[in-house]
């Protein structure tokens, strides 16, 4: 009998060693484009080499919480970790559509021995949500379309005397209700006590009216680098990496405007009953390190603090990445902190709102 | 001798025997359409009856707090509730808060008023720690909107397992605070134009489709063979080309820096910088799915008028009426049949495209279905998508009634 035992626990063991040796494959959602490849390159190459791991990237993240939604009620989840904003993963989160995480258990310390909870930057760790890099919303030009005066400012955006041409936004009321206040003179930090009101957001829309017309609202985070190289438009809002992207690297004559830029943060999810499944790679992926390789391929901040004095220069060209950052000195100045708890609630709607204005 | 005597060779009486060769013919037939049912069932009942339930369907407050749902029945709508209803609130917030399922009734409140999303999962993080009563003063003390009859009118109003506020939103109503059904601020009004739009615009390009295909349809009918053939073949050469080629060929087209407009600039009709805008507006959307329904309305007026005898014209003709009364008093009635089938296929198809309008629609030239899908991907509002699909469904049916009434519906030829 104890034999009998004995083998079978060998036998346990054994199914248990083989379990953990085999190779996953990880279905991993994000953004797409230059941001999926820096995560390729900083997060999902290193692993696959350590583990033999397959990665899958799935470009779905504009529809994440979508996805999330069918999938659990479905009681089908194919993905396994999921790029998120944190306005959506507090909805996922209180939806119990995915897991909640214990930072400190799960994330790496930092190399001098800070518990994660400490080394993230304060509010980037929610109780479902570990967050990967600092990104901005901007307003970014092409050069080439404006070769007197340069455009420096949001509220140039919006005059279409001084600065003619097509602009492109994207097709959602977040950042363009509080980019037409900052423009129309509301300082940074009264945007979102405005926007509370009636008063404040038909303001907002009054100053979107002026450009309706001359605007190609865009859906995809891959179009207004497009937009903008194909001189179809002249200004384009869209995330700071991707201009820096294709002003870096595809050598694009494209300039940011820093001012009012809308910064947030970005991060991962796991879907219900994933975490033991991704446990490890989320631990790797999220350590001092890989976040700040990150910073080496796309001008995103790391959310680490023990992330940001590794920040140094660009993979491919070399340059100094500090000055690219969203939470650069001098393109912090006027820098507007995107309130997730105001879109969380009025996200239904302004959306509406939004949607019976452009089809006015 | 009488019938109950007659037997077959074998000896088995023939009713007995006739009955049995009847029956294994119905069941062969049923046995034939089982496969058919059960496809019809799977991809087209269930579907719409989950569509038509989820319009209505409201389980949320119901489902997630209970004992609130309760108590709110018994109070009158004064002012505030009673403690009891407080304590039940106190009680299904925080059950909902471990549970991780309070969101659900965040969401669904949130949709009828903004900030109703933070005020739930702030009060109901919050009485995870509460212990004891009263709760109406903690709830009170959590968070001063509490203190609004509006708030508790509304969970009282969505604590019914059925209601009609997706119907309410999808035609551009809502409720009033006091309860009744009022009309949405302008701003905030879209579905209803957007219902007018798509049906004008279904009509509009149903003319057009009539209007290019008559005469097609004509030549086809009439013309020798050989001639026929080859037009048939141009008709359904695009009719086997993919839709997304169509449309993007259109794109190419129309768009300021395209073909049309390249031309336009070349033979100095315009100018450069005054090139037209004829894409991503409703002339795009015209323009394309006219294109694109036009062999569904060729095919059904080719079918009808190659029954028409050519002798009808010849004796009208002989017995002295010009060509244009021949038409008219004896071969266009005779096509009616064929314009009625091509139209309500047009037309139904057309208020039910998707595809096209997203493509080339920009924002004017947008159709409801748009909206659909957007409720659906997006704003993850599924029971207005709903409710915007059952009220798309009920136009439909009701151009069908009336289409049955007026022309009939045993007159509809397709081929």
């Amino acid at each position: 009998m104890r034999n009998l035992l004995a083998s079978l626990g060998v036998a346990a063991l054994g199914c248990l060693v083989s379990a953990a040796a085999q190779a996953d494959t990880l279905n991993i959602v994000s953004w797409g484009g230059a941001y999926t490849e820096s995560q390729n390159k900083a997060y999902h190459e290193p692993w696959s080499k350590k583990t033999g791991d397959k990665i899958i990237n799935v470009d779905k993240a504009q529809a994440g919480l979508a996805g999330l939604r069918a999938q659990v009620q479905a009681g089908n989840v194919t993905w396994d970790l999921v790029d998120m904003l944190p306005s959506e993963a507090q909805i996922a989160c209180d939806e119990g559509l995915i897991d909640i995480i214990d930072h400190d258990a799960v994330l790496a310390a930092a190399p001098d021995g800070t518990p994660a909870s400490k080394d993230f930057i304060p509010g980037s760790l929610g109780e479902c949500y570990v967050s990967q890099i600092v990104y901005s919303n901007i307003v970014a030009f092409n050069a080439d379309m404006f070769p007197g005066k340069k455009p420096s400012s949001i509220a140039d955006v919006f005059d279409l005397a001084g600065f003619p041409g097509k602009r492109s936004l994207q097709k959602k009321p977040v950042n363009n209700l509080e980019w037409a206040l900052m423009a129309d003179g509301v300082p940074a930090d009264k945007v979102y006590e405005a926007l509370g009101t009636e008063a404040g957001v038909k303001r907002a829309f009054a100053k979107l009216d002026t450009i309706k017309d001359n605007v190609i609202w865009w859906e995809e985070g891959a179009q207004p680098p497009q937009l903008l190289a194909d001189k179809e438009v002249a200004f384009a809002s869209a995330y700071n990496g991707r201009i820096f992207n294709a002003a870096v690297n595809e050598k694009q004559p494209f300039q940011i405007i820093w001012d009012a830029q809308v910064f947030e943060l970005d991060g991962w999810v796991v879907p219900k009953g994933k975490l033991a499944k991704v446990r490890s790679y989320l631990k790797f992926a999220t350590d001092t390190q890989r976040l700040a390789d990150q910073a080496k391929y796309i001008s995103y901040g790391p959310a680490r603090a023990s992330s940001a004095a590794l920040v140094s220069t660009h993979a491919v060209t070399g340059i100094d990445m500090k000055p690219h950052m969203p939470t650069y000195g001098p393109n912090f100045k006027t820098a507007l902190h995107k309130d997730d708890e105001f879109w969380a609630d009025h996200l239904d709607e302004l959306t509406e709102r939004f949607n019976a204005w452009l089809a006015k | 001798m009488n019938s109950t005597n007659l037997t077959t060779a074998d000896g088995v009486p023939l009713k007995t025997s006739l009955r049995r060769a009847q029956r294994r013919h119905r069941l062969k037939a049923v046995l034939l359409v089982t496969p058919l049912f059960a496809f019809l069932l799977v991809a087209f009942v269930l579907p719409i009856m989950d569509m038509l339930t989820r319009s209505v369907d409201n389980p949320e407050v119901i489902t997630y707090m209970p004992q609130t749902a309760e108590a709110l029945i018994a109070w009158n709508g004064d002012g505030l509730p009673g403690e009891a209803v407080f304590a039940a609130a106190a009680h299904d917030l925080a059950k909902g808060s471990r549970e991780r399922t309070i969101g659900h009734v965040a969401s669904r409140l949130n949709y009828e008023k903004g900030g109703m999303r933070s005020l739930v999962m702030k009060t109901a993080r919050k009485a995870k720690k509460w212990e004891s009563g009263p709760y109406r003063e903690l709830i009170l003390a959590a968070d001063k909107r509490w203190r609004e009859p509006d708030v508790w009118l509304l969970i009282k109003r969505q604590s019914a397992p059925y209601t009609l506020s997706y119907f309410l939103s999808a035609l551009d109503l809502r409720h009033g605070s006091d309860g009744s059904i009022e009309s949405k601020p302008a701003h905030m009004k879209i579905y209803v134009d957007l219902f007018m739009r798509t049906l004008w615009m279904s009509a509009l390009i149903t003319a057009l489709c009539l209007l290019l295909g008559y005469p097609v349809a004509f030549l086809l009918a009439t013309l020798p063979m050989r001639q026929a053939n080859l037009l048939m073949i141009l008709v359904l050469l695009p009719f086997w080309t993919s839709m997304l080629v169509r449309t993007t060929t259109w794109i190419a087209i129309l768009q300021s820096q395209g073909v049309l407009n390249d031309l336009f600039v070349w033979t100095g009709l315009i100018d450069d910088a005054n090139r037209i805008q004829m894409i991503y507006n409703k002339t795009g959307t015209i323009i394309a799915m006219t294109h694109i329904l036009l062999p569904f309305m060729i095919l059904p007026l080719y079918s009808v008028m190659k029954t028409i005898p050519p002798s009808y014209m010849r004796a009208a003709r002989s017995m002295g009426a010009t060509a244009f009364t021949a038409f008219r008093r004896v071969y266009f009635p005779q096509t009616l049949t064929g314009i009625g089938a091509g139209s309500i296929l047009v037309f139904i198809l057309s208020i039910g495209y998707y595809i096209t309008p997203a493509l080339v629609g920009g924002q004017s030239g947008r159709f409801i279905t748009n909206f659909i899908a957007y409720h659906m991907q997006q704003s993850l509002n599924w029971g207005l998508a709903a409710a915007i699909g059952s009220l798309l469904l009920g136009v439909v049916i009701a151009l069908y009634m009336l289409y049955n009434r007026l022309i009939g519906i045993d007159n509809m030829k397709l081929g």
